[in-house]
């Protein structure tokens, strides 16, 4: 048996929505904090295992160095992808400023 | 009107100018103007669409042409299959009004066999959820109660195929939500082998896990439909370059010699009428000349919490995408990272955002070896497992739920709880297997049951053969289900 995690704090769960780019209320905060708790605890069965000698699965499937054929052909219309996003400028996705620049 | 008894025989009656697909088509808009109020199976009805494309199929018909395996049969569409031109939600505020610039090519395939498109599918937000109440367009209801949720996260396509509104659907099971909303509406939903419908055009949720497959009232009609869909495509690379499937053809050869193994595992946590209904579907399939014995796996008691791990965690990384910049919402904010913040949280909903918490959680550092680590070894585990049992069987028969069809509201507030209604369905997605509900009779309340089959990867020929001969043996079965009209 390996240790198992501890268990899931408020403020691993506001470090988690931040990575996730989320914002959380406080009383959203606290329902996440118990609800994920709650499901981390049903995944000890799997954290404690001892599987140092089993191979990760990651695909089931797994197919590798996968190539289609090199025959050019279109690929999506500009105008039609550019027509579905928020702000277009140039032919360019606009977006609000960066960090640190000036506006 | 004359009842065509099955997808086939539809059409053929198309394709040979006894029927119209027009007149199919208005048959099945004109169920949905009567049902869909109460029922709410489809974020969006293409009629217009649909008319143009059984006009189409009908012109190719007058002029002497041969429209396709699927000529003039309406088919509905899941809500996380792109459609160009036409909205592709996934039943979340973060993707409302955005129009796909290119077609997935299932729906391509489906398209180019003379199918006609009929709607688009109500489902759980970006398919998380097994009971169609986290979309973000409001619940569909169970066809069969409508007090009852139809099941999920496919759940507007299995209602779409229960209701009569078409006889065929898509869905996407990432860990049983094909099978599990066709059990607790009472049809047929088949999750095929992974890689063997493409993907490409599905909108990601658990990229290693979600496969897209048919809803229908037969066997036959689900397996006419994977002939259609199946086999390999450029544009996914995760299709296998295999020959297309061709079902249709063998699903009569019977199962005789055939070693069926009973998954104790699964019938142990179901409820007893559920049970009791797979036992009657194991003593049919003995009749019918296999060998019927019980089996364990026990490593599929571990696979919620691996799934639960796995799939959070793809989840995460494929839903970064979702940012406000490219396409979908966008909530301003005066710099990007706030836009992008800003618009994610107005976005999502809860059950999203729970899952890209915990993928992102088992995914950070500190805990990346103790979560996502050891649940991609339990995974090699679970398939360790099946290899097994299918040293001995050649297909394996469960419950496909452990409960039948639950009331609107009774699981929704308390995530875990919702979680095991996919205990009987998740190992499969986890090995990468094919697996079919069929339905089998009711509970004492009239509620339907389906029960499961599973099988190793690839041999969706064996699944369809067993498949049919417990379809066949179910009570009530009368050749079909809800093609009529």
């Amino acid at each position: 048996m390996t240790e198992h995690p501890g268990r899931i704090t408020r403020e691993d769960v506001a470090h988690v929505a931040r990575l996730a780019r989320l914002r959380l209320t406080d009383d959203e905060l606290d329902l996440y904090t118990g609800q994920l708790g709650v499901i981390l605890d049903h995944a000890a069965d799997v954290a404690s295992l001892d599987l140092d000698g089993v191979a990760p699965t990651a695909h089931a499937m797994a197919v590798t160095n996968v190539l289609r054929s090199d025959t050019p052909r279109p690929g999506l219309d500009r105008d039609e992808v550019l027509a579905a996003a928020p702000e277009v400028e140039q032919h360019r996705f606009r977006v609000p400023r960066i960090l640190g620049e000036a506006p | 009107m004359s009842e065509a008894s099955s997808v086939a025989e539809l059409a053929t009656a198309v394709r040979n100018g006894t029927r119209s697909a027009s007149e199919v088509l208005e048959a099945h808009l004109a169920e949905i103007d009567e049902s869909e109020p109460s029922i709410h199976a489809f974020n969006l009805v293409t009629g217009d669409e649909a008319r143009r494309q059984a006009a189409a199929v009908d012109a190719v018909v007058a002029s002497g042409g041969d429209p396709g395996l699927l000529a003039g049969v309406p088919v509905a569409l899941k809500d996380n299959l792109c459609t160009r031109g036409i909205p592709t939600t996934c039943s979340s505020r973060i993707l409302e009004g955005w129009l796909p610039p290119y077609d997935a090519t299932v729906v391509t395939r489906l398209r180019e066999a003379g199918a006609v498109m009929v709607g688009k599918t109500n489902m759980d937000e970006f398919a998380m959820g097994s009971s169609t109440e986290t979309s973000a367009t409001g619940p569909t209801r169970n066809p069969c109660d409508l007090s009852r949720v139809p099941g999920g996260s496919s759940g507007g396509s299995a209602a779409a195929v229960a209701a009569g509104f078409a006889p065929l659907a898509l869905g996407s099971d990432t860990g049983g939500s094909i099978r599990q909303p066709a059990a607790l509406c009472g049809v047929v939903g088949m999750k095929p082998t992974y890689g063997t419908v493409s993907r490409y055009g599905l909108v990601a949720f658990a990229s290693s896990l979600d496969q897209i497959g048919p809803f229908a009232g037969s066997v036959a009609d689900a397996a006419l439909c994977f002939d259609v869909i199946g086999g390999h495509d450029e544009a996914d690379s995760t299709s296998l370059n295999r020959p297309s499937p061709r079902l249709l053809s063998v699903i009569d050869d019977g199962v005789e010699g055939m070693t069926i193994g009973v998954l104790t595992e699964f019938l142990d946590g179901a409820d007893p009428v559920i049970a009791e209904r797979t036992r009657m579907a194991a003593e049919a399939l003995a009749s019918a000349g296999a060998r019927v014995e019980e089996v364990s796996v026990p490593e599929v008691a571990l696979a919620l919490s691996a799934y639960y791990l796995i799939a959070p965690a793809e989840a995460s990384s494929n839903l970064a995408r979702y940012d406000g910049v490219r396409f979908g919402l966008r909530v301003d904010a005066e710099d990007t990272v706030a836009m992008n913040t800003a618009t994610r949280s107005a976005g999502f909903g809860a059950e999203v955002k729970r899952r890209i918490m915990l993928g992102t959680y088992a995914l950070s550092a500190g805990y990346m070896d103790a979560y996502y680590g050891k649940a991609l070894r339990v995974r090699t585990l679970i398939i360790e497992g099946f290899s097994r049992a299918y040293q001995r069987c050649d297909v394996l028969l469960g419950p496909t739920t452990p409960t039948t069809a639950f009331p609107l509201g009774a699981k929704v507030g308390d995530p875990m709880t919702m979680y095991l209604s996919d205990v009987c369905t998740i190992p499969t997605n986890l090995a990468g297997h094919p697996a079919i509900s069929v339905p089998f009779g009711t509970d004492d309340g009239g509620l339907p049951v389906g029960v499961q089959l599973l099988a190793p990867a690839l041999a969706e020929s064996t699944l369809v053969r067993v498949a049919a001969v417990v379809e066949a043996a179910a009570p009530g079965w009368t050749g079909t289900r809800g093609v009529g009209s």
